[in-house]
């Protein structure tokens, strides 16, 4: 059994702005073991950046508060740690890729020293080896001339590069959790890709945990090991890239499978969309928060907050459908179509 | 570099050029003459001493001399006061108007910077509105009064600092605050925001996601970027410390150049007006041209023109 890196269990996180408190995390859970890799997917404003930001305690209090939950580094929690305590753990061990590479670097700061900067400040070495540790980084996630580069500003790097930069300034201190926030969606796709590849190949060699947050369900497959989909500040499915792709439960998840636009499909249709907008987390619905958008919904949805169903070991959903008394319901034709195309490309490859 | 740096000369040559010529023109159409304030005055002798002046000659041949003059640096001598020249009276009042200039700048930029970063550092908080109500006093309050209400209490009531004069360090720190305390508001509100707006921006962000800890974040990071508005304001606050000391000077009864510049003008003593004009334009220009050339320093993407790209 690998180790447990972190564990987030019950987190609340909440907002105090004029209008009332937006609940913006309202329980979430999850565990993440060393060397794998966690996507988090959900529209915007399903509160997955919260949840990466408040892993870092990165959130500004006041507005925000912390309002229920544990955050378990290597088994201890970091809801309680002050700020000084908790610089001592950022950047050191869970560190943060940045959506935007265009703004995450400081402009009128040398780009090596905008990583050694990370080094000094957590391990004890002296100034010229932790040039050379930064030289080597730049090296490591594929910058060419990285002694040249060292000594540029981040206005002479394009946006790959910088995002290539930024992420040697995540791995400066070996971390143990690489969160990345929508690292490629500023990019475009051939950075992407290479982007991506880049950090799988980072994750063989130095066995870090990520967790990957996005929209791109794409990406997703391409990376995680395990996938949470969040709506409404509440993970609604869980499980391996596997069970989320192949044997989704949630009617939220089949419609974010379905509205994946598919090249290879050449038949003419309309691409689905889950209709309405996500609710109001001042006021949280009652019942289940996906109800109102939900053409399967059932009348119970709308009285009481579903629990997450087991599904198998490594699979829950939280939806009245997987409850006994339920009616079968199946999946929309659309994402059975879906699906099957994806098993029928993953046979492709074995052959 | 180089060839910016000698472009920019030109540029300041031309712009001399025309504020001299500008002033030229302007005193000449104020009504009144060097003379007009003298009483009794026989119409024999005002000939002669328009004429000792060559203030009888065509406009043209005044404007050539004028320039001739300017373009050497001799200014000639006062038409008011016997027997001193123009240049001697900058020589020896101007050190007195450096030392004030210096000191109220420092207070501005020093005083300005701090409270900015405090105000911005706990914003929406009691030291946040505490430098927003000193600041904006600061703003509001004219120098001529803040200048008198400081030497009634402080000079006059509890003794602290000489009413007014000239003799020492302790004499101008009332006039360096009277003249520094709206620029030093300024700088504060413009340091504030441009904090602010820092410290909401990713890298800030970042800087704390690498744990760094907060002053190390302020002042490694938020604070250099947020004092490129502040280096751009240098150059209108060295012309408002300039212009400001005036009425400060006057009040504190200073020996400085600005009440020279004032009385010279109210004197029509033409060769004054030009050699403080000429003596102030350069200044002006050559602190515009220093500003730009430390806005390249500070901020990296700004490359000066003619410069070579790397």
């Amino acid at each position: 059994m690998a180790k447990k890196v972190i564990e987030v269990k019950d987190l609340h996180v909440h907002f105090k702005t004029f209008s009332g408190t937006v609940q913006a995390v309202r329980g979430v859970n999850f565990e993440l073991f060393e060397g794998e890799t966690l996507a988090i997917v959900g529209e915007s404003g399903s509160g997955k950046s919260v949840t990466s930001n408040a892993l870092m305690k990165l959130i500004p209090q006041p507005p925000g508060i912390y309002a229920a939950g544990e955050i378990l580094l290597n088994g201890t929690d970091l809801i309680p740690l002050t700020d000084k305590e908790m610089s001592k753990i950022r950047g050191n061990d869970i560190s943060m890729i940045f959506q935007d590479p265009m703004t995450s670097l400081n402009p009128t700061m040398k780009v090596g020293k905008q990583i050694t900067e990370v080094i000094l400040q957590h391990k004890t070495i002296s100034r010229s080896e932790a040039k050379i540790k930064a030289i080597e980084l730049l090296n490591k996630v594929g910058i060419p001339f990285p002694e040249k580069r060292y000594s540029q500003y981040p206005h002479e790097f394009s946006g790959g590069m910088r995002q290539r930069v930024v992420i040697a300034i995540a791995l400066a201190a070996d971390p143990k959790l690489l969160i990345a926030d929508e690292p490629t969606t500023a990019l475009d796709v051939t950075i992407q890709a290479q982007i991506l590849e880049l950090m799988k190949e980072i994750q063989e060699t130095s066995k870090t945990s990520i967790i990957f947050i996005t929209h791109d369900l794409g990406v997703v497959a391409n990376v995680a090991d395990r996938v949470a989909v969040m709506y409404a500040g509440q993970i609604v499915e869980y499980g391996t890239v596997n069970d989320i792709f192949y044997n989704p439960k949630h009617p939220y998840t089949w419609g974010l499978l379905g509205s994946m636009p598919d090249l290879d499909n050449e038949a003419e249709e309309r691409l689905y969309t889950i209709p309405g907008t996500p609710p109001d987390l001042i006021h949280p619905p009652k019942g289940d928060a996906f109800a109102a958008r939900n053409e399967f919904a059932l009348a119970i949805d709308y009285e009481m907050e579903p629990p997450m169903f087991k599904v198998s070991d490594t699979h829950y959903a939280k939806t009245w459908l997987l409850h006994e008394q339920s009616p079968n319901i199946e999946m929309p034709h659309i994402v059975r179509k879906r699906i099957d195309s994806f098993l029928a490309k993953e046979a492709m490859h074995h052959d | 570099m180089f060839k910016y740096i000698l472009k920019r000369l030109g540029y300041m040559l031309l712009a001399l050029f025309v504020i001299v010529t500008v002033t030229f023109f302007l005193m000449r159409l104020a009504p009144g003459s060097p003379f007009a304030s003298e009483r009794n005055f026989p119409p024999a002798i005002e000939e002669k001493l328009n004429e000792t002046y060559g203030l009888n000659n065509p406009w043209y041949i005044q404007y050539k001399d004028y320039l001739i003059d300017a373009a050497t640096f001799n200014f000639g001598e006062s038409m008011k006061y016997k027997a001193r020249s123009t240049n001697d009276m900058i020589a020896e009042s101007f050190p007195v108007s450096l030392t004030l200039g210096i000191e109220a700048m420092l207070i501005a930029i020093g005083m300005g910077v701090l409270l900015g970063v405090i105000s911005a550092l706990y914003h929406n908080k009691f030291p946040d509105y505490a430098a927003t109500i000193i600041a904006v006093l600061g703003i509001s309050v004219p120098s001529f009064i803040l200048a008198s209400v400081m030497q009634y209490f402080l000079a006059y009531k509890l003794d602290l600092f000489p009413t007014a004069g000239w003799n020492g360090f302790i004499y101008s720190i009332l006039p360096a605050f009277a003249i520094a305390l709206a620029h030093m508001g300024f700088i504060a509100k413009l340091t504030r925001s441009s904090m602010l707006e820092q410290s909401n921006s990713d890298y800030v962000k970042m800087a704390r996601a690498k744990g760094l800890g907060k002053w190390k974040v302020v002042f490694k990071h938020s604070l250099r970027n947020a004092l490129l508005p502040v280096v751009t304001y240098l150059g209108p606050l060295t012309a408002g410390v300039v212009t400001g000391s005036f009425i400060v000077e006057q009040i504190f009864a200073i020996p400085g150049l600005g009440k020279h510049f004032v009385q010279s003008i109210t004197n029509r003593d033409y060769t004054v007006i030009m050699g403080t004009t000429v003596f102030y334009s350069i200044i002006l220009l050559f602190t515009v041209f220093i500003v730009d050339i430390l806005y390249s320093i500070i901020d990296p993407r700004i490359k000066l023109k003619g410069e070579k790209k790397s």
